[in-house]
């Protein structure tokens, strides 16, 4: 009796699981088991884990998809605002919960921004006048007022999303979920994403969970508590310093934060009390900081990049989409070197799409010359430039086009005519090489993403190109995938593949690009190492980038040779990683 | 935005008008031009239609590609009228006035041409208003308009989101077929048009399993924002009628009851000056 007038007391408590438990209707295990979990308003929770730990689901829980759109079977308590949410109908949690999904493209409802604002006020029969001013005081919140009118392609990724959010503002939630909100952003519109988030939870008192396994830049601002999911239970849930002072992320295969690793190469223990959760809070004692400093003089000086021969060479490329008055690409110059693996970055829109659609055929430049081994590639048609320059689109869906494993991947081999016992043997050796062989009489529609995105791969692999462009080859991929698919691609630059990736992910082009092209506003910026890149500001602030940690780690410590500290480490992790 | 609307924002009396009531004067209207084959009626309609058209301030080069198209098209009617039925008028109307022979069943009666004279002017009566539609409805107010004339607002929200993602969908299909004709697959006219097909199943694949990923995103997105709550919803880019729409769908009507009126006075849906 006392637990439960004490419940009522402490029942501030907007979402309440108890021993909760949920099993899809088509799975023959629970997805999630005896969730035990509270959340009060006005705090901030992060909920990671990696892929298939039940995160998405435990969401679905709290806004009402389950069990209104995803059918199954719930066991224990689910409260939200005091009420069991299987007594409520998704509209009436709606009213609590506001949930901003991961693709800020998909989840854009309306014709305009005003009218994708207005969708749930419309559905709630609001009329005018109010209907109006609400819209426009949820724009204004949100800094979009100027773009009411715009349809979703005429404005931003991050501006998109700031239209969601400004979507479940209108109403006054208890709760504001948002789903992988950093997912297709770039680095600065993600941190700004992050901080708007944290000043709308200031400005309406509201309860904020975010599922994310990008960890570091979620806790560019404070988090009151990370909830730490693994095989569908709850791991930890803990304070963020608390957390990342245990090995519970390594154990179960989330990346912590880079300046963490840093510390622990060096020697020094992590301890909550050092306030690890951010690099701006992380507090070191001298002695700390001295054993960083030996740590990074001890390390050799990160050896030159050697040289290698021109493969692709790119120069004064100029290029316009037809109807619109200015160039997408201003005049690019590039070359792109025999065998290495390189990162393409930029803010969205800066021209590295089509740039590489220049480079593949798909589109024909105005002005300049493309060419590959010397060779000019103007008279090459698609067809003929695929077999030297593959193309890896970024959702495997968008390329799969036949029911079996074996005949995607030969797709290309027999659209050229090659002969039957030809193509059998060249799928053969490329499935081996892809690990493939084991499913490969497989149906693809029973295999991961991260496996569908290799038969992708190994599809382009098969017509034996010297280079591949893969587009955001581990976007939305977890740390234990990301490493997959990238050491994956690794294996294929050590048999003479250069590599050339488009991504937003700093910690990819860090970890594993040799040099990196920064585009901004259809011009090359920078054409340097990627601690370089990483440690500029001007280039960081231009290109949407975001400095890395490791950077203010090495100033924290007074090692001046910031840059150094970046690229030696880099250099011992990956030796660490792949000795 | 890839209009498929074609709506040209350039302010004026036809543009001010609501959106349903142009969907409900569109309707009447093309109603009324298609019931009657009485000439003095349609010249009025070809009068009155050519004189909103002039209101609406939309240039003939902004619609130059539609208005050839359906020319083509009415040229094509009366042609394949003229070859298949020359008598046509003469059964219509009842009486046979000969101008000239070209041999055979193909007698030139002053019927015939009097017949093709209407079904030109009916053309002229509706078509510029279709265009006028068109061109002065705003994209998002076309759902509004729907529901407001009666039609259950699930299927009209539809309506707008298919104006929504066409865009999109059009983009997607671009992108795929680019990379899968890097991978070989063939959509030039070269290839026989079996092949061809067969391509087109490489493209289609893909973008329908991306689009049903899609509609999963955007069906529960919808859900989460309370689409389907209630019986009714209002919407953000309906306006509420003004004398002007009153007036418009009262002149609409009247068109429309003329008409009728016609039809009965005449005795039958053609009016003939041979008698």
């Amino acid at each position: 009796m006392a637990a439960r007038f004490f419940g009522v007391i402490m029942s501030e408590a907007i979402i309440q699981f108890e021993h909760f438990g949920f099993q899809y209707r088509a799975q023959s295990e629970p997805t999630l088991y005896d969730i035990n979990l509270s959340v009060r308003r006005g705090e901030t929770v992060l909920i990671a884990g990696p892929s298939g730990c039940g995160k998405s689901t435990l969401a679905h829980c709290i806004n009402g998809l389950i069990p209104f759109s995803y059918r199954g079977e719930m066991s224990g308590s689910l409260r939200i605002a005091g009420k069991e949410t299987k007594e409520q109908s998704i509209f009436e949690i709606s009213r609590h919960v506001g949930t901003v999904l991961q693709d800020p493209d998909g989840q854009f409802i309306g014709l305009t921004v005003a009218e994708d604002i207005a969708f749930a006020l419309e559905n709630d029969c609001v009329q005018e006048p109010e209907l109006h001013a609400r819209v426009l005081r949820a724009a204004k919140l949100v800094d979009v007022e100027d773009h009411l009118a715009h349809a979703p392609n005429e404005i931003s990724g991050g501006q998109k999303q700031r239209v969601s959010l400004a979507g479940v503002l209108v109403d006054d939630v208890d709760v504001l979920l948002f789903d992988e909100p950093l997912a297709n952003l770039d680095p600065a519109t993600g941190k700004a994403a992050i901080e708007l988030i944290e000043q709308m939870r200031q400005e309406t008192g509201a309860a904020v969970i975010i599922i994310e396994h990008r960890l570091e830049d979620v806790l560019h601002r404070d988090v009151d508590r990370i909830v730490l999911m693994g095989a569908g239970r709850i791991l930890a849930d803990t304070t963020p310093d608390a957390l990342l002072s245990g090995s519970w992320l390594r154990d179960s295969g989330i990346r912590e934060p880079l300046y963490l690793t840093a510390l622990r190469y060096a020697g020094v223990e992590i301890r909550a009390d050092m306030a690890p959760r951010s690099i701006r809070t992380l507090r070191l004692s001298e002695d700390e900081k001295a054993q960083v400093r030996a740590w990074f003089s001890a390390l050799p000086p990160a050896p030159e990049r050697a040289a290698r021969s021109p493969l692709l060479q790119a120069d004064s490329l100029r290029f316009a989409y037809p109807g619109k008055d200015h160039d997408t690409l201003k005049g690019i110059s590039l070359t792109v070197n025999e065998g290495e693996l390189l990162a393409i970055v930029g803010r969205n829109g800066a021209g590295k799409s089509t740039f590489s659609k220049v480079v593949c055929g798909f589109e024909t430049q105005q002005q300049g010359s493309l060419r590959f081994r010397g060779e000019d590639m103007a008279d090459l048609s698609i067809k003929e430039r695929a077999d030297r320059i593959g193309y890896v689109m970024q959702n495997p869906n968008q390329m799969i086009s036949k029911v079996m494993i074996f005949d995607e991947v030969a797709l290309g081999l027999r659209t050229r005519g090659v002969a039957e016992d030809e193509v059998r043997r060249r799928v053969e050796e490329t499935l081996k090489i892809c690990g493939l062989w084991p499913f490969r009489s497989w149906p693809i529609s029973a295999l991961s993403f991260g496996q569908k995105k290799r038969v992708t791969i190994a599809a382009i692999l098969v017509l034996e190109p010297d280079m591949i462009i893969l587009d955001e080859p581990t976007a939305g991929q977890d740390y234990r995938h990301y490493t997959e698919i990238m050491e994956f691609l690794l294996t294929l630059r050590k048999r003479g593949i250069t590599i050339a990736m488009i991504t937003h992910d700093m910690h990819l082009m860090l970890e594993y690009a040799e040099r990196a092209l920064v585009f901004s506003r259809g011009r090359i910026i920078a054409d340097t190492d990627c601690a370089d890149v990483l440690t500029d500001r001007s280039i960081i602030e231009e290109a949407n980038l975001k400095e890395t940690s490791l950077y203010a780690l090495a100033s924290l410590c007074a090692i001046e040779d910031g840059r150094g500290f970046v690229r030696r480490f880099i250099d011992h992790e990956r030796k660490e990683l792949r000795p | 935005m890839t209009n498929i609307f074609n709506y040209i924002d350039r302010p004026s009396p036809i543009h001010r008008l609501t959106g349903a009531t142009k969907l409900i004067c569109l309707l009447l209207w093309s109603f009324a031009a298609m019931s009657t084959y009485d000439t003095r009626l349609l010249v009025l309609l070809v009068v009155l239609s050519l004189l909103l058209f002039r209101i609406s301030k939309i240039r003939i080069a902004d619609v130059r590609f539609m208005l050839g198209f359906t020319a083509v098209f009415m040229l094509l009617n009366n042609l394949l009228v003229f070859l298949f039925s020359p008598q046509h008028g003469v059964e219509l109307y009842g009486t046979r006035h000969v101008l000239f022979s070209l041999g055979g069943n193909y007698v030139i009666t002053k019927e015939q041409l009097f017949y093709h004279l209407n079904l030109f002017l009916k053309y002229l009566a509706s078509i510029p208003v279709v265009l006028l539609f068109v061109c002065t409805t705003n994209p998002s107010e076309f759902a509004a308009s729907l529901n407001r004339i009666g039609v259950k607002y699930s299927i009209a929200y539809s309506v707008a989101l298919a104006l929504r993602y066409i865009p999109d969908i059009q983009r997607e299909y671009h992108e795929i077929s680019q990379a899968q004709q890097a991978r070989g697959i063939e959509m030039s006219k070269k290839e026989s048009l079996f092949r061809r097909l067969k391509s087109a199943s490489a493209i289609l694949i893909p973008l329908i399993l991306s689009s049903m990923d899609r509609i999963e995103v955007i069906s529960n997105a919808m859900e989460l924002r309370c689409f389907g709550k209630n019986k009714k919803r209002s919407w953000y880019m309906a306006r509420p009628f003004t004398k002007w729409d009153w007036l418009a769908m009262s002149g609409s009507l009247l068109l429309l009851i003329a008409a009728f009126a016609l039809n009965i006075l005449n005795g039958s849906r053609f009016w003939s000056p041979f008698l």
